[in-house]
């Protein structure tokens, strides 16, 4: 897995830089948007990280010449600007996902994650989700895990076949807040844990093997028993 | 303020203070005018009688009683319409020359005048006033020399009239200027206000317009603005004082969150030391998180975000609230109950709106005891719409209800219910960006909490 990241500030860059390079990824880096944006155009990346403000070269407009070249290489936007407006910004630029500073690096790589997943992705569309015995039919959008129907409210469903088509990685909470309730905002309680834990109930209960598992101070992660 | 309510002005109040002021001064102006007319006017016809009297007097001197009545009868017939009364009478006072019937019925008063009233044949028998004086001449005659007072009266009246109409068109004229003046200072006035209120709504972009003539109301005009200028200049310094913390303080704590994180990764799964180190991620996610509320309230706080404002659909809004937090009921034996009046869209901030309401029913599932229910509410309250969170929880004491929005603050008996005492705040700063107000009210028993939105 290549991975370039194009962040001037030397900690968080040092820091990237050590802790993917820990998780196997291939990583290269530029420190500056001139640099940044010769490697983005020249080279070929799984995945890119791109700090939006950077000497010489604005983030946002690398990622708009990467995407004028026509490359839908993923690319994740680091900002330590918050606001709605700007992950808007952000997003119609062409960046795939946004995250401010200061980040926990759990959540930076649930979501660099999933976004190679997307990239990866087979061109025809699925119709079908699969983890161990459970089965989530697309077209249908019903669930089952071995011969046993799963009846799920339309949420479950978008949060099960959330977890389902990023089967074997780490999601975190707000991931499933941005993309299966698509509101961005911070719950004040451990709501997302309930919807989980009553997810679970109905595909883990009555089964030997539990797929939907919880990483304690990372996210949740449904994967195919060992 | 409503510009048409005059009365309510304080200009409008000064102005009618200067009318009475200004109608007292005309008043006593007419009043000089018409009392030293009047007086002037008496003292003609006083005069004039006195010169007559002066001039029969020589006559009776040269030629006795007869040139007396023969003068008398003269100027009657050479003047028959004079304003002149005379009466040459006999001891018995019956008439024997002038123009009056009879001796007037009347004493004289102490001054020798006699003031009476006479019939004149020459004007159809009407009644008029006169003034004489009398005298007893040789031989028991009387003698009574005077003047009709008609046109003393009429002239009298006449100024009486005027001084009426001036008082009154006085008083029209300068209520109807005070009037029109007050409007043109409150027009100003309100400028002011409206600024001032789109200002306190969060728009602290907005000026008080000027006119450039320099007059009073530019000058303060001018003098707000420069005041506005220096208030944004120092709320832009707060922000950055803000966003200098977060950035000061959250990096480095993320640094040491991600280190936990390492930690944890290189211990092994049975390791006796995860659970502190779990404990210490979650410790630094705590403050993180409170950190993030309160850099958020304080952007919301700066204003801004109205450009971020979209149509947002509410009632999905609230519904997809109630279906967040339905199973959160549950699970702690709650009965939530939702109620959608109506389809309802508004221009707002949906992800602020989410948070405020999420916010709101969070607290009352946090503070309902077991068993309790709690109510979502959606509905049109005339020109508003109201959002209500209801709660059977223990309430906040109506003391506390203002304090409850403070950072920080937080109820004694909540104490060690988990939570940043945040909450509210947030809600409240995301009500003050909408220009919508938040309602706390006893739902006996516990909270009716209600966002009301324009």
């Amino acid at each position: 897995m290549r991975v370039l990241v194009i962040e001037d500030d030397p900690d968080v860059a040092a820091y990237l830089v050590k802790g993917l390079n820990e998780q196997g990824f291939n990583v290269d880096s530029a420190m500056n948007g001139k640099d940044g944006m010769f490697l983005a155009n020249s080279e070929d990346y799984d995945v890119m990280i791109v700090d939006r403000m950077l000497p010489e070269i604005d983030g946002l407009a690398i990622v708009r010449s990467v995407r004028a070249q026509g490359k839908d290489t993923p690319m994740l936007i680091l900002s330590a600007l918050g606001e709605v407006d700007d992950r808007v910004d952000g997003l119609r630029a062409g960046g795939d996902d946004y995250l401010t500073k200061p980040f926990a690096f759990s959540e930076l790589l649930a979501r660099l994650q999933a976004l190679l997943r997307r990239g990866r992705q087979s061109p025809a569309p699925q119709t079908t989700l699969r983890v161990a015995d459970l089965e989530l039919d697309l077209l249908a959008r019903t669930a089952r895990r071995g011969a046993k129907t799963i009846d799920l409210q339309p949420r479950e469903y978008r949060l099960l076949e959330y977890l389902m088509s990023n089967a074997g990685r780490v999601v975190t909470r707000t991931m499933l807040l941005e993309k299966v309730w698509d509101y961005y905002f911070d719950p004040q309680t451990n709501v997302i844990d309930v919807h989980i834990s009553r997810l679970r109930g109905k595909i883990d209960k009555d089964f030997d093997k539990p797929l939907l598992h919880t990483v304690r101070g990372a996210g949740y992660i449904l994967r195919e028993p060992e | 303020m409503n510009p048409n309510n005059l009365l309510a002005t304080s200009t409008f109040r000064l102005l009618l203070a200067y009318v009475a002021l200004f109608a007292g001064s005309v008043l006593l102006l007419l009043g000089f005018i018409y009392w030293s007319t009047v007086a002037y006017m008496s003292n003609q016809t006083d005069a004039i009688i006195e010169a007559e009297i002066t001039g029969l007097a020589e006559q009776y001197r040269e030629r006795g009683l007869n040139g007396l009545a023969e003068t008398i009868s003269d100027r009657l017939e050479r003047d028959p319409d004079s304003s002149s009364v005379y009466l040459f009478a006999a001891p018995d006072r019956r008439p024997l020359a002038g123009n009056l019937s009879f001796w007037p019925q009347v004493s004289p008063s102490a001054d020798g005048w006699l003031d009476f009233e006479f019939r004149d044949p020459r004007a159809g028998g009407r009644l008029f006033q006169a003034r004489a004086r009398s005298f007893v001449l040789q031989g028991g005659m009387h003698l009574l020399v005077g003047r009709d007072t008609r046109e003393l009266k009429s002239t009298q009246q006449l100024i009486t009239r005027a001084l009426l109409w001036g008082l009154a068109i006085t008083l029209a004229l300068s209520l109807a200027g005070g009037a029109l003046m007050s409007r043109a200072m409150l027009r100003r006035i309100e400028s002011i206000n409206e600024t001032s209120r789109n200002i306190m709504a969060g728009d602290l972009s907005q000026r008080v317009p000027t006119r450039g003539t320099g007059d009073e109301f530019d000058q303060l005009a001018g003098n707000l603005n420069s005041m506005l200028d220096e208030i944004e200049r120092l709320m832009d310094g707060i922000r950055h004082v803000s966003d200098n913390i977060a950035h000061d303080l959250r990096t480095p704590l993320t640094r040491l969150r991600n280190r936990l994180e390492r930690l944890l990764n290189e211990l092994g799964d049975e390791d006796p030391r995860r659970e502190q180190v779990e404990q210490g991620i979650a410790d630094a996610d705590g403050l993180l998180s409170t950190f993030a509320a309160l850099l958020r309230i304080a952007r919301i706080e700066a204003g801004g975000h109205r450009s971020d404002f979209g149509s947002v659909d509410l009632t999905a809004l609230v519904r997809d609230a109630a279906e967040l937090y339905e199973v959160l009921a549950e699970a702690r034996q709650l009965r939530l109950e939702t109620r959608i009046d109506a389809e309802i869209s508004l221009q707002g901030d949906r992800d602020l709106l989410f948070q405020a309401l999420i916010n709101l029913l969070d607290n009352a599932i946090k503070y309902t005891p077991a068993g309790g229910s709690v109510a979502l509410e959606l509905h049109r309250r005339g020109e508003a719409v109201d959002i209500v969170v209801g709660d059977s929880g223990p309430g906040i004491p109506a003391a506390q209800r203002d304090q409850v929005g403070q950072r920080f603050y937080r109820l004694e008996d909540s104490r060690s219910t988990p939570g940043s005492g945040l909450g509210l705040s947030l809600v409240k700063a995301v009500v003050k960006l909408h220009r919508a107000s938040l309602l706390l009210e006893d739902n006996s028993p516990g909270l009716k909490a209600t966002l009301r939105l324009r």
